[in-house]
């Protein structure tokens, strides 16, 4: 497997993960990646390797996550957890600036974008998609958010090959897959077979930089076989894969489909799928002075589509039903998103039905819209 | 971005509840706005909402003048600054009235309620080059004579010999000798050439599918009529969402749009 | 000068009316003129005839009680005022007042309905005319109705 940066793929004995993780250190990155906690597999700063969930695994259904204990010492031997790297990117609450009234005038002050360098380990395939995905939002209109180039710029992406998608997982249905081709510094396969170690390639210039650092051996033709091998398992075995034929147009043809009320029957606009979701990106703005009126700031915050006060306007509100909410969060997704951004806003991680209370099955939503419609058609 | 400050030099009540306010910036300005643009308007502490430029932009130079409806705590606040008030400004954004379709055909314009404001600088630019174009029509209807904006205006617009003013209003009371009834009423028999004419009309939803309508029963081709649409914005550059109308960000690819091509979004209730 | 048959046949609601038809109609027409100001009929009056307005504007008014006299449409050239002389109670359900100077071709609805008895096929045809313009009025009314110009107010 060749790489982008032209190097030749090299072996990282699993052991030596932690002389990966002090090299990021080393060169000034705080260190995010997956560790277990509250019974889940989040992402948090990484003391060392051991924080990592070795031996864990993640059983998901529609409403329901829990981890499980594997036979192996996998490092990554899960599919997603709770936590997307938007949460990095994209912060929860950001404050923008700070107004100031003076004299016969207005002063604001911009806050300076406070991040530090961070390097991302553990970045699923479908999640180096996402952070594309946002990446055309944000930084390829006309207007750039200033915030998320500044934290997107000093990012170090170490991306991690899928071994085990869950039963959720549908990337190949997408555009995705399990294997990462691009937009990472440095990517793994973690190979049980044998030496527990992971084939680890470079993407970039740091990457082969960082690369060059590690306790490496070459790869064997053998260690690239075993790694082709995992992602393709892993793509043939994805049960979680869904007839995505016509997306786009399919649901902009039914928009009145019977279906959208039967969803709405289930959905409780909780917006925890928009939580989860690693593309959502609406926000709303706060806006605040202090008691005197001195001064005032500006706050950026994460917002849902299903909010009720998502849609008002003074007069009146243009989505008050959560049909038409639920409508708006699923045509977004897979089929608006293409209209306004150029790529389908869905990147196949399942997340969205884990973490769904009632669990609600965008697949099923799809499928059903399509029976419907075929139904009608032979009526 | 960051609001600009501009500080308030002019304000003018234009009936009860809207106020034209002329801006000046304080330090830096905005770059140039065009008509059919808006720009966020900023009061101090307490939010910011789009306003679209309702002034002569030949004339206003870097000063921006915004016709604002006082109807919730925003417009409410930005309402009751006055002259020497400082207010914060972002923008300008969206797109712009296609003028240039316009030139050489007959040009008419259909406000309703406060749709007039957006509509203002469009006519200011026609009347200031009347020669390149036809016919000039303005048509607005509001609920009643109270209601109107800009009626001195509108009656020196009528008062030119080139140019057609019809107003009509819901309901009114004595001492209105004018016409009753809603503003597609006006459109049957305004003097227009239906095969050339282009149309740029603004108001609530409802009123803009209702003159639209008219407008094609009387001839006019859907391409050649031209809308101004409105959702709730947060950011005005298509970063956080709100404005979505399907696959159609109105901060970004509107707010003015044409009609045929945004039809078929508004006929979907409630996307 | 136009003769009152051109008049009638060239309006909208008269639009392609026969020869004949067109005899019996203009035979209860005659022209008329009203002053500024002036009333042409009173709510809740017989209503025994109706009006092609020819020039000016003539307004529909009804008085609310705390509100005073309100206008609830006005009609123009080319419009007809009256369709109350077609159905009973054959009584005018508004008051219509001339805003500025207004000509207009007065019709005879009694002595028009008395022809329409006696022909079914006239009175088929001036009822489908007719029923447009009521068609019209309705839409218009509940565009109206509708309050279009929107945003309630606080």
């Amino acid at each position: 497997m060749p790489t982008e940066a032209g190097s030749e793929p090299a072996v990282l004995a699993a052991e030596d993960v932690d002389a990966l993780l002090d090299a990021l250190r080393d060169e000034g990155y705080r260190v995010v990646g997956p560790t277990v906690r509250d019974g889940a597999i989040v992402y948090a700063e990484l003391t060392g390797a051991s924080a990592l969930p070795a031996g864990w695994t993640d059983e998901q259904a529609p409403a329901s996550y829990r981890l499980v204990p594997r036979a192996d010492r996998a490092l990554f031997g899960y599919a997603v957890g709770p936590h997307s790297w938007k949460q990095e990117l994209l912060p929860p609450r950001v404050r923008l600036w700070q107004a100031r009234r003076n004299g016969g005038g207005l002063a604001v002050e911009e806050d300076p974008a406070a991040f530090e360098p961070t390097a991302f380990v553990g970045v699923r395939p479908c999640e180096l998609a996402a952070i594309a995905i946002q990446d055309r939002v944000f930084l390829g209109g006309r207007f750039q958010d200033r915030d998320y180039a500044a934290r997107r710029s000093d990012v170090f992406l170490v991306a991690v090959d899928c071994g085990d998608p869950s039963s959720l997982c549908f990337c190949t249905s997408v555009g995705g897959g399990p294997g990462a081709t691009d937009g990472y510094d440095l990517a793994l396969t973690e190979l049980l077979d044998g030496r527990h170690r992971f084939l680890v390639r470079a993407g970039s210039p740091s990457g082969e930089a960082m690369l060059a650092k590690l306790p490496v051996t070459t790869a064997s033709a053998a260690d690239l076989e075993a790694a082709r091998h995992v992602v393709a398992r892993a793509a043939r075995d994805m049960e979680g894969r869904f007839d995505s034929t016509d997306l786009h147009d399919l649901l902009l043809r039914n928009l009145e489909s019977p279906r959208w009320d039967e969803v709405a029957e289930r959905c409780l606009t909780c917006g925890n799928c928009t939580l989860v979701c690693p593309t959502c990106f609406c926000t709303h703005v706060e806006d605040a002075s202090a008691l005197d009126g001195s001064t005032a700031e500006r706050t950026r915050v994460w917002d849902t589509c299903f909010s009720v006060q998502y849609a008002e306007m003074h007069g009146g509100n243009t989505r008050p039903t959560p049909r038409a909410r639920y409508r708006q969060w699923l045509t977004h997704k897979l089929a608006t998103w293409e209209d306004q951004f150029g790529s389908l806003g869905c990147v196949g991680c399942g997340r969205c039905i884990a973490w769904c209370p009632v669990g609600i099955d965008i697949r099923e939503e799809v499928r059903s819209i399509r029976a419907e419609e075929e139904e009608h058609a032979h009526a | 971005m960051t609001p600009l400050p501009y500080r308030v030099v002019r304000k003018r009540r234009e009936n009860h509840d809207n106020w034209t306010l002329e801006l000046e910036p304080v330090a830096e300005s905005i770059d140039p706005i065009g008509p059919g643009q808006f720009t966020m308007l900023y009061a101090f502490g307490v939010g910011e909402v789009p306003i679209s430029t309702s002034g002569d932009l030949e004339t206003s130079g870097a000063n921006l003048v915004h016709t604002i409806r006082a109807v919730g705590a925003v417009t409410k606040a930005l309402c009751a600054a006055g002259p020497g008030d400082v207010l914060g400004v972002r923008g300008p954004f969206g797109n712009t009235w296609p003028i240039e379709e316009a030139r050489g055909h007959d040009l008419v314009v259909v406000g309703g309620g406060v749709g007039l404001p957006p509509l203002r600088p469009a006519i200011y630019h026609a009347l200031a080059h009347r020669g390149d174009f036809g016919r000039l029509v303005v048509l607005y209807g509001g609920r009643t004579p109270d209601d109107l904006l800009f009626r001195k205006e509108l009656e020196r617009w009528r008062s030119r010999l080139d140019t057609v003013v019809e107003v009509s209003v819901d309901a009114a009371g004595p001492g209105w000798s004018g016409s009753v009834g809603v503003v597609t009423k006006l459109i049957p028999g305004a003097p227009l050439d239906p095969d050339d004419a282009v149309a740029f009309v603004v108001g609530p939803e409802i009123m803009m599918r209702f003159t639209a309508r008219a407008l094609i029963d009387r001839g006019l081709a859907p391409e050649r009529i031209w809308i101004s649409m409105e959702r709730t914005m947060r950011c005005g550059v298509g970063l956080c969402g709100h404005c979505q109308l399907g696959p159609t960000l109105i901060c970004r690819d509107g707010p003015v749009y044409r009609w045929d091509e945004l039809a078929p979004l508004l006929g979907v209730q409630e996307l | 000068m136009r003769t009152l048959d051109a008049l009638i046949v060239e309006s909208p609601v008269f639009k392609g009316l026969g020869q004949d038809e067109l005899e019996l109609v203009a035979g209860c027409a005659s022209n008329t003129v009203f002053a500024a100001g002036e009333r042409l009929f009173r709510e809740g009056d017989p209503a025994d005839t109706f009006f092609l307005i020819r020039h000016g504007l003539v307004a529909l008014d009804a008085y609310v009680p705390n509100r005073g006299q309100l206008t609830v449409e006005t009609v123009g050239p080319g419009e007809i005022v009256g369709w109350s002389w077609l159905l009973p109670p054959y009584r005018w359900h508004f008051t219509g007042r001339a805003v500025e100077l207004v000509r207009a071709v007065q019709f005879d609805g009694a002595c028009l309905r008395k022809k329409c008895d006696e022909d079914p096929l006239l009175g088929y045809d001036l009822l489908t005319r007719f029923a447009q313009v009521l068609v019209s009025r309705l839409q218009a009314t509940r565009l109206q109705l509708m309050d279009i110009y929107g945003d309630k107010h606080d």
